[in-house]
């Protein structure tokens, strides 16, 4: 299986393969490799799709830029500040329809609403980025030393590994995100205990994934070779395992953002997140529109509402494709230019 | 199929078993489309066997599979395949399952795949029957039960009941070949049938497809790379070079007289049994006690831990032999008679549990990594998958380097620089090459890089598991000239093990023979492979296939008496 990583992806492989014996370059010197940037693993991706593939992941990188571009800039593009009631001309309606002056209307606290879902991207892409980063430091580091040590620490890490599946993802984040902040918290302290109970959440998935690979890479000749030459564990583990070890990674990790904000939207909207003079969130405000769908207010529910839905849908897009793509049974191929007579039936057996 | 013939056998092809016209094959992928097959025109009579021949990626496996239509996907395929009269290129997929089984079987390399497990044997041989005809469930099942004692399956009676796993390989390829004479199929393509098996299986598998031909009619179309399984069975042979046909002709007359130059060459790479003896069968007559041994076991005895409660397996027990500096010991043996694990225990990689094994000194019995590390610079390992052995994200220059990192000999990858180009040029391989991946060498290239790797300390003792098992046959003779020309200069001594007796006797001054974990016989490589003692050892002698028609058709014969005199 070829998941492509930067160094996999610049050769051909059939035509190598197909010439196996004689030398594939004895003709010409080395071939040019091509540029770095190209072979990054989204890059290489997009370069290789077509027709429908593409689309879905071009789909998924442009939602998912509106948001970056939301995150990063909302102070620009935030026309008032997430906890801002009032302004020179004086308080904010409470329950506003949108206007000239508040695009989306305001809320029931007078907040307005657009803001609110600008920096409410901010607050998203913060939390998932900081529980991904954790979770993965985290899942990396226990998964190849389990996996590669084996013995009674990798019997109780797998065992608390499932323990932990064992709960629902939101309960446990719930009850990790009360032992951290208590339940109310600000913008730093808030975000970062939301992003500790997504952590908590998603180690056991890069654990397992981790770890799966280090036992089967453990095998293979090429870390026995390590072996034999009398290379020390770490340095087995570093040089050897971890790089070969991660190359499924990067597709669980758009996989898991989204989860991420699912859980952080499901968390502010039970109440645990943040305090919103600390920091606008999605969840939070949904929450609060509550009351408001029956009065026929609906448009403090339907902005942050969907934004969670773009959001999720977009990296899943991105996470979907490029699964897709990687997976050479998958991937959609050009077809050869010249109109073939007839192409073959395919068979399963066949391989 | 009245179309005009464009080559010269018209007149035959019209009662051909199979006819391949113009044949052509390409594959998309997503660089340009490959081809894979390039006007290849072939025709295989009923009652006669066609080899072709190739080393990988010759396109020949590609050719085969187009006669049953088990092509992938991303095929392109053009030209004429015709079968019965029906042409397989044009069928849909409907037709092409009738034809199937009925006009044409397939025999696969690994038939334990090929088989499926949850099934018994006999239903799956029904199971085709009745896919092509009307068969009551009892008539079926006497199908089948005839159909096993066809090939040699004793006791078929019972045994038609039994599940894949039950069966050992070489009964495993029976049953396939039971399933694909069930049918009737008047054309049987065996891909590879015997490259999974024992030499010693092999000829009986062998015999069984020479049965086929002879007493049923069938015409095979045998895919293989082994020239001794060509001359051993085959009527014609056909060599595929890059997706194309360079000769074809009578085996006699290839095998006597090859016109076309990669024929010439890729039978001149062909190691035959007994041609060269190692070069220093003067040595072991040297002057005076030689120097003490690299590695002596004594009593050795490897067990693999059983599960809990259950006893361990015993691989390998009571085995001595010792390895003196610069003596070359062969190491042959089937699959399952411990001779990979021999080598994993000298150095380390699997646990000696009893007897003594000393290697450079050091007890290999109860070891701690800890004392054993600093001697690993005196040893090296080359593996038996090139493709495996070397970390696909490392260049081959920063595998070559690892060892002189880690042994202290470098401090920084700069500085191995030089060192490297110095041993890529030892193996042979272009300086360059130090910067590319391992992916992007042949599989020939890569084991010479992994000798390079392995070479780097210049160790005393080598240890190469089956080094050139998973190459070609020309690509062989190329790694094992070039690690003959090094072991020659450098003087390591060697363990090589091997399946393959003319391999290990052109290399080897000492062979040890291994039989289900017990060294049946030790010697010189002249004395071994002329003068074997041990029954197993001259059962494994005469079944080795020859690359020479007429002096395997007496082996052949020889082989049967041998048999029929044990049993």
């Amino acid at each position: 299986m070829s998941v492509p990583t930067d160094d996999h992806s610049s050769v051909p492989e059939p035509v190598e393969s197909s010439a196996s014996d004689t030398d594939p370059v004895a003709t010409g010197q080395a071939r040019q490799r091509e540029p770095r940037w190209k072979r990054l693993p989204v890059v290489w991706q997009l370069r290789r799709s077509t027709g429908l593939q593409r689309g879905m992941l071009i789909a998924g990188m442009v939602l998912c830029a509106v948001f970056l571009i939301a995150a990063v800039f909302a102070p620009l593009i935030a026309p008032y500040g997430f906890n801002q009631l009032s302004d020179a001309g004086g308080n904010f309606p409470r329950q506003g329809a949108p206007s000239a002056q508040f695009w989306w209307g305001t809320t029931v606290g007078g907040y307005d609403v657009f803001s609110r879902v600008v920096w409410g991207a901010q607050t998203a892409v913060l939390t998932v980025v900081l529980a991904v980063v954790l979770s993965i430091f985290l899942g990396i580091a226990l998964g190849l030393i389990s996996g590669y040590l084996g013995g009674w620490l990798d019997r109780i890490l797998v065992t608390i590994a499932d323990a932990i599946y064992a709960f629902p993802s939101l309960l446990l984040a719930i009850v990790v995100s009360i032992m951290i902040s208590g339940g109310e918290s600000g913008f730093i302290s808030g975000i970062l205990a939301a992003a500790i109970s997504i952590t908590v959440v998603f180690v056991p998935q890069y654990f397992r994934v981790v770890r799966a690979e280090t036992v089967r890479l453990k095998a293979e000749p090429f870390v026995e070779s390590a072996r034999v030459l009398g290379a020390s564990t770490p340095r087995i583990l570093s040089r050897h395992v971890l790089r070969n070890a991660t190359r499924s990674l990067p597709l669980i990790i758009t996989l898991n953002a989204s989860e991420a904000i699912l859980t952080l939207a499901g968390l502010g909207f039970l109440g645990f997140g943040i305090n919103p003079t600390a920091a606008s969130e999605w969840g939070y405000d949904l929450n609060r529109a509550i009351s408001d769908v029956a009065g026929g207010i609906w448009w403090t529910g339907v902005f942050p509402g969907a934004a969670i839905v773009l959001l999720v849908l977009g990296i899943t897009l991105v996470g979907e494709s490029l699964n897709d793509l990687s997976d050479p049974r998958l991937r959609i191929r050009r077809r050869p230019k010249r109109v073939p007579r007839r192409t073959a039936t395919a068979m399963k057996g066949a391989a | 199929m009245t179309a005009v013939q464009n080559h010269e056998g018209a007149a035959s092809s019209t009662q051909a078993a199979v006819d391949i016209r113009d044949l052509r094959i390409s594959f998309a992928t997503d660089g340009e489309p490959v081809s894979a097959v390039d006007g290849v025109s072939l025709h295989v009579q009923p009652g006669e066997v066609l080899a072709i021949v190739g080393e990988s990626g010759s396109g020949k496996t590609v050719t085969a599979k187009s006669i049953l239509g088990l092509l992938p996907d991303n095929a392109t395929v053009s030209g004429a395949v015709v079968l019965e009269g029906n042409d397989i290129v044009q069928l849909s997929p409907g037709q092409l399952r009738q034809v199937r089984g009925r006009d044409v079987a397939m025999v696969f390399q690994e038939a334990s795949t090929a088989l499926n497990p949850v099934y018994t044997v006999g239903w799956q041989i029904a199971e085709g029957l009745r896919a092509h005809g009307k068969y009551s469930k009892k008539q079926a099942r006497e199908r089948a039960v005839e159909i096993l004692g066809t090939v040699g399956i004793p006791d078929p009676e019972k045994r038609v009941d039994h599940y894949p796993h039950q069966f050992s390989g070489g009964q495993k390829q029976r049953v396939v070949i039971a399933m694909a004479l069930a049918l009737g199929s008047k054309v049987i393509v065996a891909d590879e049938p015997t490259t999974a098996l024992d030499v010693t299986v092999q000829a009986e598998i062998l015999d069984l497809l020479r049965r086929i031909r002879d007493d049923f009619g069938r015409a095979i179309v045998l895919i293989t790379h082994n020239m001794g399984v060509v001359a051993d069975l085959a009527d014609r042979v056909a060599v595929m070079y890059r997706g194309e046909v360079v000769e074809e002709a009578d085996v006699r007359d290839l095998f006597a007289n090859p016109q076309h130059e990669y024929t010439q060459h890729l039978l001149g790479a062909v190691p035959r049994l007994g041609a060269h003896t190692a070069y220093k069968v003067t040595a072991e007559a040297g002057p005076g006690e030689p120097a003490a041994p690299l590695v002596q076991a004594r009593d050795l005895e490897i067990v693999y831990p059983g599960r809990l409660g259950r006893s361990g397996f015993r691989a390998v027990g009571g085995v001595n032999f010792t390895i003196a500096p610069g003596e070359v010991l062969g190491l042959v043996g089937e699959s399952g008679s411990g001779k990979t694990t021999i080598g994993r225990a000298i150095v380390g990689l699997t646990r000696a549990t009893g007897g003594s094994l000393s290697v450079l000194g050091h007890e290999m019995v109860n070891y701690k990594e800890r004392t054993f590390r600093p001697l690993r610079s005196r040893v090296g390992f080359v593996f038996q998958d090139p493709a495996t052995s070397f970390n696909p994200l490392l260049t081959v220059g920063e595998a070559i380097a690892e060892p002189l990192l880690i042994h202290g000999e470098a401090t920084d990858a700069a500085s191995t620089k030089a060192r490297v180009r110095e041993l890529l040029d030892s193996v042979h391989l272009p300086t360059h090459y130090a910067e590319r991946y391992p992916h992007e060498l042949s599989g020939g290239q890569r084991q010479r890089a992994s000798l390079a790797r392995a070479l780097a300390l210049d160790p005393e003792l080598l240890v190469a598991d089956e080094p050139t098992s998973a190459l070609d046959v020309s690509v062989q003779a190329r790694v094992l000239e070039v690690f003959s020309e090094l072991q020659e200069r450098r003087g390591f001594a060697t363990l090589f093990i091997s399946h393959d007796l003319a391999v290990v006797g052109m290399l080897s001054d000492h062979i040890g023979v291994l039989y289900r974990g017990g060294l049946v016989e030790h010697g010189t490589g002249r004395q071994v492979l002329t003068d074997p003692q041990h029954p197993y050892t001259q059962r494994l002698l005469a079944s080795v296939p020859v690359p020479d028609p007429v002096e395997q058709q007496q082996r052949r014969e020889a082989l049967a008496a041998h048999r029929a005199a044990e049993g």
